[in-house]
């Protein structure tokens, strides 16, 4: 337990704040909030930082209660993991998941927490996390397909002080970058880091400055005190006393043959309170998928569903955590035990949007999205140079790709894009500078987006052609498993990778791999899923569908699952597409399926080899311990 | 006698500057636009402006336009039909864009999904491929080419883009395409990216490509139209327009690079604001242009304006030069409004635009605006725009008073204040933007208020940013219209230089710089500014080899002298500028990425104003007094008529201080003194 040091005594006299006030303060720190954000994405050096913005802010009252932040990281479970005293000028840095209650959650997240005097007291607390690319262990960028366990997956950082009362650590942080690949890297990001997160320590001195420390202090206590009453009120409308409501979706494997992972989620409202209960859930996996997710996390993540459609604008924080109960098995996939492996846990967090979605949307219509692009898949190619100017030297890439956005009750999901906020893709010209590759094909793959009233974006391809003998690691997901289709909305296809070799030969790959040399002139398809369809497809427009046609979003072919004929030179064939419409309704069932999720497990299993060309994995099952 | 003309082309009113270039005598006209043929209302405001001077229409030299055309055919969705040739492989490019969506965690479920610039049907791919470094991996098919844009002939295609990957590179494939084109589409214009932006990043110059391309056949129409109109009505004069980096251009040159104008309107605001507070003496400034739906700001270092890379008009975001305006989607329209959900006081970005309008303004609008809440608190007199608009009092309070129930307020002043802080917040956000989130204090500049509610919100913001002092400049509505008749003329050439420093010696860079400077210097010279007259600037974007960002730095041209002192000395500036920005330095190799000549003519020489002597008191301007709210308390505001003011006059706040086209507040504990070059500034009253 940390043990805080202040120079003030007393305490800060709570006062009234005027609801202006209490608006300018509210912007005051989403301003903060952003220019973290700014000072971040401008100085990294590592791909997933600097192109994708793969990291995030938080702004903390003093006890560590976020007022302000994109992702509820935990301060008070990391300080009271943290056995020392915390003074003015200290920077805390930690990339241990199990030391903080995975307040991160994989090693390759540098979390740092920087406490924010004034005064002589904590006013506040600034911190931020960032995936590096590269924190040593036994693979180019640290996340080993196959680790069993945390020690595989690089340097695991403990909760110390960097700096202490200002002064860098210089022998700890030689120790750190002398474990990892691309240290240049590492030390950018983390000085970006600290500069964001000192930025956000001066904009609250500043707020403490202009409207008064016990204004400031008391404005935070408002501010989660309107998170706490919004969603009061916003639960007893939505969800109805005593009802469980459950939902379940899946992660396809675990990199080592298991699968596919169960992922329950129950709801039941009693009260004023919500129970979240992750019970039903698969056991923690052999591989290293599993997802430590902290309570608060999944807090945050079902406010900001339920919040975003009420107020799009509100500042959510954590004030509303007390009316949310959460339960989570130990020895789950949810709370592995240590030393469970963690890196590949990229999946569960994005299957989270999938799992809230799916739950939330029962009782809430302006919730139920399709199943979208519930990732953020990675794509690692390494190796030396072999000839030219940069004869040895090493290149190391690690970028993120992007699928289709479900179909939403607001329209069609976007072909290709991302559902995490702020990534960006690394565009081909950059890649082609920087590394021996070249790119043949970056599109959407048509039709792999689900049917539906609203269609589901499309999955992309994109095909690496390899100029240097190197190796290539991948990780992904919804290969076995179908994005799901809501309200009558189909499924989205699944994902796919294979490498078409130089010698002609095609080599299926797992979603999950690593290691997998490669040599100039093969070609590596780098396949995405689509997202879910939305609604009825017989109800969408067929000029719509011709329009996609022509555009080559949709193949004719794939028009007949909106019940639609399209001509050769692409216009709507409208007799043929009324007959084939009323033969289609007559077909099907009156009442569509809320959730459309493809086949059944078995099925999928049973087919798995034949229809991906992979073996089926083994389904994990719960051991009494 | 020479004569200049600014003209001004806004939504509602054109205006025209005429200023007499040997005396710097200024003569002004303010009339209706007319938006089915612009020329006709610049015509009309020429011919007055003329006879007010007493010249003939011939004697006019230059007429120097900044103009929003560009900007309106993509904010309005009314852009030619773009064609779109991609290498094969990428014809997704624009639908793919960077995979970004914008908003937070579950920002996606409400993000509309955007229509390309370039219809997917009317994309074409080009068999062929260039690698980065140039070299050509696939030659160009040409018969397929052919081929395809033949297909795109049959689909009423008004211009035609072509984006290659790696053209940047080499621009061969694409030079090869438009020739083609030239043959099979006759008549469509061609935006090449390798002319248009020959930097690297598909998406980013596929899409400024587009852009181009989609306004071209609309400002080719404008200015034609408005060139023979001008020659028909007797002006002789040439016509230059604006550019978005607040230079001027012949019209030939906007025709051909549509894309650099996107900006010329608000551009001329922010060069009219350099030369009003130039005139007051100062060369540091923040300019606060907030109209009726947004606010634009930016800001100016030694009469400078920063330059961004990025021209962004609606959600198009586009790889330009302009000024660095930042815009904040609030004005004195936007609707004020309290979810029931939160209680908080939300204003924008929902905005009451011109018609209903404010309540205030009894065109039925009944949702309270940022102008209601200003009627409220006594800020606006009962009269706007000359008297064109009579202000509905009640109707302001009873749409004000609709938040003050939603919030408990207990008065409908008490909500009226809590919107125009909310407001000002709001501004001082993009205050910061220009400011503080770029290593600048906003102390160590004066702000210069224009627009239609500039005026009469700076005050407040002069008290929340500490920039002192506040400019109001005589005739905010005319700012654009001055910045357009005193700019100079200007271009620039630009390439992406892909190098670490390590393998790049000063007389590489050097021989880059100036052969970007006879590119851009050469095109001058063919609109007629002769060499000897040009000033070159350099400007290159660098990096610690392996960010993501680039940090522009100005290149001293003696450096490029000194061999590969000037790549040392580029890299100390490089670091003492991140170090600024972002406070840490980085031990690994500069990196140069995009260089840059910008060639500039000569500044027109425009005498100042000079208004009369007074005596430091204004009361000969004394109008009326009325009756305002400020920070919870009513006071009595004394109300000035600016054209009675005279020079030395100072105004003690609280008061007001009215003109035909903008009102000014001057906060209690405030003074305004009134320039001898017409504008007031305002500044903390000294204590005692």
């Amino acid at each position: 337990m940390a043990w805080i040091v202040e120079t003030a005594t007393g305490a800060v006299e709570r006062v009234d704040v005027d609801p202006v006030t209490l608006d300018l303060i509210e912007n005051g720190l989403r301003n903060a909030r952003y220019e973290m954000d700014e000072v971040l994405f401008r100085t990294a050096l590592s791909p997933g930082i600097r192109e994708q913005h793969d990291e995030f802010p938080l702004i903390g009252d003093p006890s560590g209660k976020m007022v302000v932040g994109q992702f509820g990281l935990s301060i008070p479970d990391f300080l009271e993991g943290f056995d020392d005293t915390v003074e003015e000028g200290d920077v805390l840095l930690t990339s241990d998941p199990y030391a903080c209650g995975a307040a991160i959650s994989h090693a390759n997240d540098w979390l740092l927490v920087l406490p924010v005097f004034h005064e002589g007291r904590v006013v506040g607390w600034a911190s931020m996390f960032g995936h590096m690319s590269d924190v040593g262990g036994k693979t180019p960028s640290s996340m080993p397909t196959d680790a069993r366990t945390i020690y595989e997956e690089g340097v695991v950082i403990p909760p110390f002080k960097l700096y202490r009362r200002g002064e860098l650590n210089e022998d700890a942080l030689r120790i750190i970058l002398n474990q990892v690949r691309m240290p240049d890297w590492n030390r950018a990001d983390l000085n970006g880091l600290v500069a964001a997160c000192r930025t956000a320590a001066r904009r609250v001195v500043e707020m403490c400055q202009r409207f008064g420390t016990a204004t400031y202090l008391s404005a935070l206590d408002a501010l989660l005190q309107r998170n706490h009453d919004a969603m009061k009120v916003l639960l007893q409308m939505v969800f109805e006393e005593g009802r469980t409501l459950s939902f379940t979706d899946y992660i396809c494997d675990d990199g080592v043959g298991n699968g596919p992972y169960e992922l329950k989620l129950s709801l039941t409202r009693t009260g004023e309170k919500v129970h979240l209960d992750f019970t039903g859930s698969s056991p923690q996996a052999a591989g290293p998928i599993n997802y430590y997710i902290n309570e608060n996390l999944t807090r945050m993540f079902f406010g900001i569903y339920m919040i975003t459609v009420a107020d799009p604008q509100i500042l959510w924080n954590d004030g509303f955590y007390p009316l949310i109960d959460v339960t989570i098995p130990d020895g789950s996939y949810w709370k592995p035990k240590h030393p469970a492996a963690l890196n590949g846990r990229n999946h569960g967090i994005g299957r989270v949007f999938d799992l809230f979605g799916g739950l939330l949307g029962q009782t809430n219509p302006a919730l139920l999205n399709a199943a979208g692009f519930s990732s953020s898949p990675h794509f690692m190619y390494s190796g030396h140079y072999s000839g030219g100017e940069r004869k040895g030297e090493w290149f190391q890439l690690y970028s993120i790709g992007f699928g289709g956005i479900p179909g939403r009750p607001l329209g069609d999901g976007p072909d290709g894009h991302s559902l995490w906020p702020s990534f960006v893709n690394i565009p081909c010209e950059y890649l082609e500078s920087y590394y021996p590759l070249r790119i043949e094909t970056w599109e959407t793959v048509p039709d792999t987006g689900g049917a539906g009233l609203h269609r589901g974006g499309n999955g992309v391809d994109v095909a690496y052609v390899f100029e240097e003998p190197g190796e290539i690691a991948i990780h992904d997901d919804r290969w076995l498993t179908y994005p799901w289709g809501v309200n009558g909305g189909h499924p989205g296809a699944r994902g796919r990778k294979w490498i078409d070799r130089a010698d002609g030969t095609r080599e299926v790959l797992p979603s999950k791999c690593h290691g997998v040399p490669v040599a100039p002139g093969d070609v590596l398809h780098f396949v995405t899923w689509g997202g879910g369809g939305w609604g009825d497809p017989l109800e969408r427009d067929p000029e719509l569908v011709a329009r996609e046609v022509r555009r080559g979003l949709v193949t004719s072919r794939g028009a007949e699952r909106y019940g639609v004929c399209v001509t050769e030179d692409g216009e709507v064939d409208a007799e043929a597409t009324t007959t084939l419409r009323d033969q289609m309704r007559a077909d099907r069932p009156a009442e569509l399926p809320v959730f459309d999720m493809g086949p059944p497990v078995e099925e999928l299993l049973a087919r798995c080899e034949e229809e991906t060309g992979l073996p089926a994995p083994r389904r994990p099952v719960w051991t009494s311990a | 006698m020479s004569y200049r003309l600014g003209v001004d082309v806004g939504g509602t009113f054109t205006d025209v500057l005429l200023v007499d270039e040997d005396s710097g005598a200024t003569w002004r006209a303010k009339t209706a636009s007319t938006p089915a043929d612009q020329a006709v209302g610049v015509l009309t405001g020429i011919g007055k402006v003329c006879a007010d001077a007493g010249i003939d229409m011939s004697e006019v030299a230059q007429v120097l336009h900044g103009t929003t055309v560009a900007t309106n055919a993509i904010l309005e969705g009314k852009g030619a039909t773009v064609g779109l040739v991609t290498t094969k492989g990428f014809r997704q490019v624009l639908q793919i864009a960077r995979s970004f969506v914008p908003g937070g965690l579950a920002g996606w479920i409400i993000w509309p999904k955007p229509e390309p610039l370039a219809d997917l049907e009317n994309t074409v791919e080009a068999d062929e491929r260039i690698a980065s470094d140039g070299s050509v991996v696939r030659p160009l098919d040409e018969d397929d080419v052919r081929r395809q844009l033949q297909a795109l002939a049959g689909r009423g295609v008004q211009a035609l883009a072509v984006s290659l990957i790696n053209s940047f590179a080499d621009p061969a494939h694409e030079q090869r395409i438009a020739a083609i084109a030239a043959e099979v589409l006759p008549g469509v214009p061609v935006s090449l990216s390798s002319d248009v932006l020959p930097e690297l990043r598909e998406y980013e110059r596929t899409l400024t490509t587009v852009a181009n391309g989609y306004v071209q056949p609309q400002v080719a129409r404008y200015v034609q139209h408005l060139s023979e109109g001008l020659a028909s009505g007797g002006v002789t004069g040439e016509l230059s327009i604006l550019r978005s980096d607040g230079g001027l251009q012949s019209a030939d040159a906007a025709v051909a690079a549509p894309v650099t104008m996107l900006l010329s309107g608000p551009a001329g605001g922010v060069t009219g604001a350099v030369w009003v507070a130039e005139q007051c003496g100062h060369r540091d400034l923040i300019t606060f242009d907030m109209g009726g739906t947004s606010t634009d700001v930016a800001l100016v270092r030694d009469l400078d304006p920063r330059i961004g890379r990025e021209t962004k008009v609606g959600d198009l975001s586009v790889r330009a030069s302009s000024v660095d305006v930042r815009t904040v989607g609030a004005g004195g329209g936007s609707i004020a409004h309290v979810p029931e959900l939160t209680r908080a006081l939300r204003v924008g970005p929902q905005s009451a635009g011109a018609d209903p309008g404010p309540a205030a303004y009894g065109k039925g609008g009944v949702e309270p605006t940022v102008t209601d809440a200003n009627v409220v608190l006594g800020y606006l007199p009962s009269s706007l725009a000359g008297g064109e608009i009579t202000l509905d009092v009640e109707a302001s309070r009873a749409a004000v008073s609709k938040v003050a129930e939603a919030m408990g307020l207990d008065s409908p002043e008490a909500a009226a204040a809590g919107i125009v802080d909310i407001v000002n917040e709001n501004m001082l956000g993009g205050l910061r933007l220009v400011s503080v989130q770029q290593g600048f204090d906003p102390r160590d500049f004066a702000l210069v208020a224009f627009g239609g509610a500039g005026p009469l919100h700076a005050n407040a913001l002069g008290k929340l940013t500490g920039a002192w002092p506040v400019i109001i400049p005589p005739g905010p509505g005319l700012l654009c219209a001055l910045g357009d008749a005193t700019t100079s003329r200007r271009d620039e050439s630009a390439r992406t230089v892909l190098r670490r420093f390590g393998q790049l010696s000063g007389a590489e860079l050097a021989q880059i710089l100036r052969e970007l400077a006879d590119e851009a210097g050469e095109r001058l010279a063919a609109q007629g500014l002769a060499r000897e007259q040009q000033t070159v600037g350099f400007q290159v974007d660098v990096r610690y080899h392996g960010q993501g960002f680039e940090i522009p730095v100005e290149v001293d041209p003696a450096w490029l002298d000194d061999g590969d002192g000037a790549l040392t000395k580029l890299g100390e500036a490089f670091d003492a500028e991140h170090d600024r920005l972002f406070s840490f330095l980085l031990g690994v190799d500069h990196e140069l990425v995009n260089a840059r000549a910008t060639v500039t003519g000569p500044r027109p020489d425009v005498a100042p104003v000079r208004l009369e002597e007074g005596d430091g008191d204004p009361a000969a301007a004394l109008v009326t007094e009325h009756p305002v709210h400020v920070a919870g308390e009513q006071v009595t505001a004394a109300v000035y008529a600016r054209d009675r003011l005279r020079a030395g006059d100072v105004v003690r706040g609280p008061a007001i201080v009215t003109e035909m086209d903008s009102t000014t507040l001057v906060l209690p504990g405030h003074v305004a003194e009134v320039h001898p070059s017409g504008s007031l500034l305002i500044t903390p009253a000294q204590e005692g």
